[in-house]
């Protein structure tokens, strides 16, 4: 596919194309998602993601970055961000430190300056010295309006930021600008793509909502969840990798408080392989279940089924009727 | 299509998906980005486009299939057959053998598509309850020339002869057959259209409706009611805690802050003043008449955990009870039942649970406690004491007591309520799911 001369990275040209770029950066797409991207790059509009914890939400924004070879600039947010953190600062520091060491040659340079007007009217050359960009130090906001071919700007679990914090995006959202008082307007060259994730801790804002496309990923279906440990864990025997994914579909089922996403699933699949099993049995799983489950209460509960569930994850027969008894929750 | 798509929007909207002007812009260029020949595609644009949580993305793959089910065949056929349509020259006997020939096998896709021009015709797009589709499949009907055909039927009838009898039975065919396919649409019209809009005014019904009439049939609809009604309150007051005082500068903090450029403070820090978090304590008269508010109070209560983090339920008729642990174990309603099995015996005294109270559970009262009492304060001419709900008013941050009973029968009979009410916050009447939610929210906003 041809590249394109102003961006540099293959095209979104069509649903397709973005589930197999994102295939090369070893991410397992679906139609929803790429769909999501693709609208996303078409009315250059934000991505609100939601869905529970661990099932790529985050991935999703650095496989992009990797497949379009963007940078990603990250933007985590807590309790208590402000703009000073998000968008810019001026250097302090450095500010301070050159007008000690300026303050000789100031001396110098008002020498012949009679009177006070004469000096102010000196000075006032010079004023825009400690406000320009060479003080500005740029925050991941900024910082994502600056790159010149366009980046991947992730601003990751939003609902976590407050309210005034959310107000503040929308400018930058919506326009793509940032407004710097002592300088002006910057605005990107070349919008970024940006993702926000939400683990819905609170409600959003109706605003905020309104600007972004909203995208919720859930757990993943059988066939693609295989997928994508094998392409996250290498060397795992097809056997296992449909036994352990049979069983981790399974543990989803029941009503447990905090279910296995994919994550788990791949560090789950990982642990296995290091303990070199070869198909799934009983003992693995009780040894390794805390891979899987993250609550005492959950691993306490789900260990009565586990011979059953071992069983029927290992059966022979089990396999279509998995297949075809989970809908794509994606 | 781009009415189509208005009118899809519409059908969103009257459903409480609420589609700004901007989504709709948005949406109509996300259409002509994708095109309209793959539905599936269409669809999932359409609800990252469109629909903005969970919730109202059910609604719209709900609505997408109803409102998109036969709009294909219609919107390609549509301009082939509409020349002949709504033609007021048209003879009776020529508009009969139209919609005869529409009833024929193998015209469905023309028949959907006069059906669809019909329900434009007919404004079945206004419909909102479900009385109104026998009269918009009529008018649908008359749209395609129905009448004419009642005119030819009504001649056939008079013929006496078999032909003519062979005639009329034909044309009946074709009424039947066609009266089906407008109320079919009429019925989708609805579905679509009115739905939400019937719905929603049984929710208003419900919600000001008494609880202790609530009937058994209306349960399932009240516990969403007031799951709606928990999640509005508990997003309402799940903001953030700190709030900063501008203009109060926190010396120290500031200090701290600018160690690093020789004191000079760069980087200035407010105080901020911490906001409580809500603590509340619901102490619950559970004699028969006040079951059935208790019921909803908690259920109201308990879905807000998120907003309300420390919260205790204790019940009593004659000795009270912590009821948490019950509450935590049991399903809701079989918390309930044990509840009432347990401690809804006995005469209702309140000087006796004030002192249970006093005796067990004081020290769960601090400042930042909201005791809310429901009850009505009707204690079988015991000693009321006084003295003990003077000391847990003086020690909480405030005494909300919701009383099922109308104002004018406060103080009347073994009423004790005017002696309580000096030392409460407030005392309100509540009778309907309404009065809960405004009372609840008042006891959350004391902590904001």
């Amino acid at each position: 596919m041809a590249k394109d001369k102003t961006t540099g990275y293959e095209p979104m040209t069509s649903i397709e194309a973005i589930s197999a770029g994102l295939g090369t950066a070893g991410y397992i797409s679906t139609t929803q998602i790429s769909t999501a991207v693709f609208l996303a790059h078409g009315l250059r509009k934000p991505i609100l993601i939601e869905g529970p914890a661990g099932v790529g939400k985050t991935d999703l924004a650095a496989s992009l970055s990797k497949w379009m070879n963007l940078p990603l600039i990250r933007l985590q947010c807590y309790e208590g961000l402000d703009e000073g953190k998000a968008l810019y600062e001026w250097k302090y520091g450095k500010q301070l430190l050159y007008t000690q060491i300026l303050k000789e040659k100031l001396s110098e340079l008002l020498g012949d300056a009679k009177t006070l007007n004469d000096s102010l009217g000196k000075l006032s050359g010079f004023e825009d010295l400690f406000f320009s960009p060479q003080f500005l130090e740029a925050r991941p906001l900024l910082n994502a309006m600056q790159q010149k071919k366009g980046s991947v700007l992730l601003i990751d679990e939003i609902d976590k930021s407050d309210e005034a914090f959310e107000a503040f995006l929308l400018e930058v959202l919506s326009d793509y600008q940032v407004s710097v008082p002592e300088i002006g307007t910057i605005k990107a060259d070349v919008p970024p793509l940006v993702i926000l994730t939400s683990n819905n801790v609170r409600e959003l804002g109706d605003a905020l909502k309104r600007r972004c496309l909203h995208l919720h990923i859930g757990f993943p279906d059988h066939e693609r969840e295989q997928r994508i440990v094998r392409a996250r864990v290498e060397g795992i025997s097809d056997t296992l990798l449909n036994q352990l994914v049979r069983f981790v579909q399974s543990v989803r089922e029941t009503d447990i408080k905090k279910r296995p996403s994919i994550a788990e699933t791949v560090d789950w699949a990982r642990t296995l392989l290091l303990l070199h099993a070869s198909t799934l049995d009983e003992v693995f799983v009780r040894d390794t279940l805390n891979v899987l489950l993250k609550h005492e209460s959950d691993i306490a509960a789900i260990a009565p089924t586990i011979p059953k569930m071992v069983r029927e994850a290992t059966g022979p027969d089990a396999r279509g009727r998995l297949a075809s008894g989970y809908p794509d929750m994606g | 299509m781009e009415k189509q798509i208005s009118n899809f929007i519409r059908a969103l909207r009257s459903a409480d998906v609420r589609v700004s002007t901007g989504e709709a812009l948005d949406a109509a260029r996300t259409l002509a980005m994708i095109g309209y020949d793959d539905r599936a595609l269409m669809k999932d644009s359409l609800a990252c486009v469109l629909a903005k949580s969970e919730a109202e993305k059910s609604i719209h793959d709900r609505l997408f299939d109803l409102y998109f089910s036969s709009a294909p065949a219609a919107a390609t056929s549509a301009s082939a057959t509409s020349e002949s349509e709504s033609d007021s020259n048209e003879s009776p006997a020529d508009a009969a053998e139209r919609l005869s020939s529409l009833t024929e096998a193998g015209n469905e896709a023309e028949l959907a598509s006069a059906v669809e021009r019909a329900a434009e015709a007919a404004g079945l797009n206004d419909i909102r309850f479900s009385t109104q589709v026998a009269y918009f499949a009529q008018s649908m009907l008359k749209a395609m020339g129905g009448e004419a055909l009642q005119t030819r039927l009504l001649e056939a009838l008079q013929g006496r002869t078999p032909d003519a009898d062979a005639e009329a039975q034909r044309l009946i065919d074709v009424r039947r057959a066609l009266t089906k396919a407008t109320r079919e649409r009429a019925e989708r019209g609805f579905d679509i259209f009115g739905a939400a809009e019937t719905e929603r005014f049984r929710d208003d019904v419900a919600a000001t409706k008494r609880l202790s009439a609530i009937e058994a049939s209306d349960m399932a609809r009240m516990k969403q009611l007031v799951a709606k009604v928990a999640k509005k309150l508990a997003v309402k007051h799940s903001r953030r805690r700190k709030r900063t005082q501008r203009g109060m500068l926190d010396v120290r903090r500031t200090m701290r802050a600018n160690a690093g450029f020789d004191g000079v403070p760069f980087n200035v820090v407010w105080r901020q003043k911490k906001k409580d978090r809500p603590k509340i304590l619901v102490i619950c008269d559970v004699s028969g008449s006040v079951a059935a508010y208790v019921r909803f109070l908690l259920l109201l209560l308990f879905s807000m955990k998120e907003a309300i983090p420390d919260l205790s339920a204790f019940a009593f008729s004659y000795r009270l009870k912590c009821v948490d642990d019950i509450l935590e174990t049991h399903e809701f309603d079989a918390a309930i039942k044990k509840i009432l099995r347990e401690i809804g015996l006995g005469s209702t005294s309140y000087g006796q649970a004030f002192s249970d109270f006093k005796m067990d559970h004081e020290n769960k009262i601090d400042r930042r406690t909201t005791i809310i009492i429901l009850g009505d304060g009707r204690s079988n001419y015991g000693d009321p004491r006084l003295d003990l709900f003077r000391d847990f008013a003086g020690r909480a941050k405030r005494i909300i007591w919701l009383n099922p009973e109308g104002r004018a029968l406060w103080g009347t009979g073994d009423s004790v309520i005017p002696r309580y009410e000096p030392f409460c916050a407030q005392m309100s009447h509540v009778a309907t799911l309404k009065d809960l939610e405004r009372a609840v929210d008042e006891v959350l906003t004391a902590y904001d």
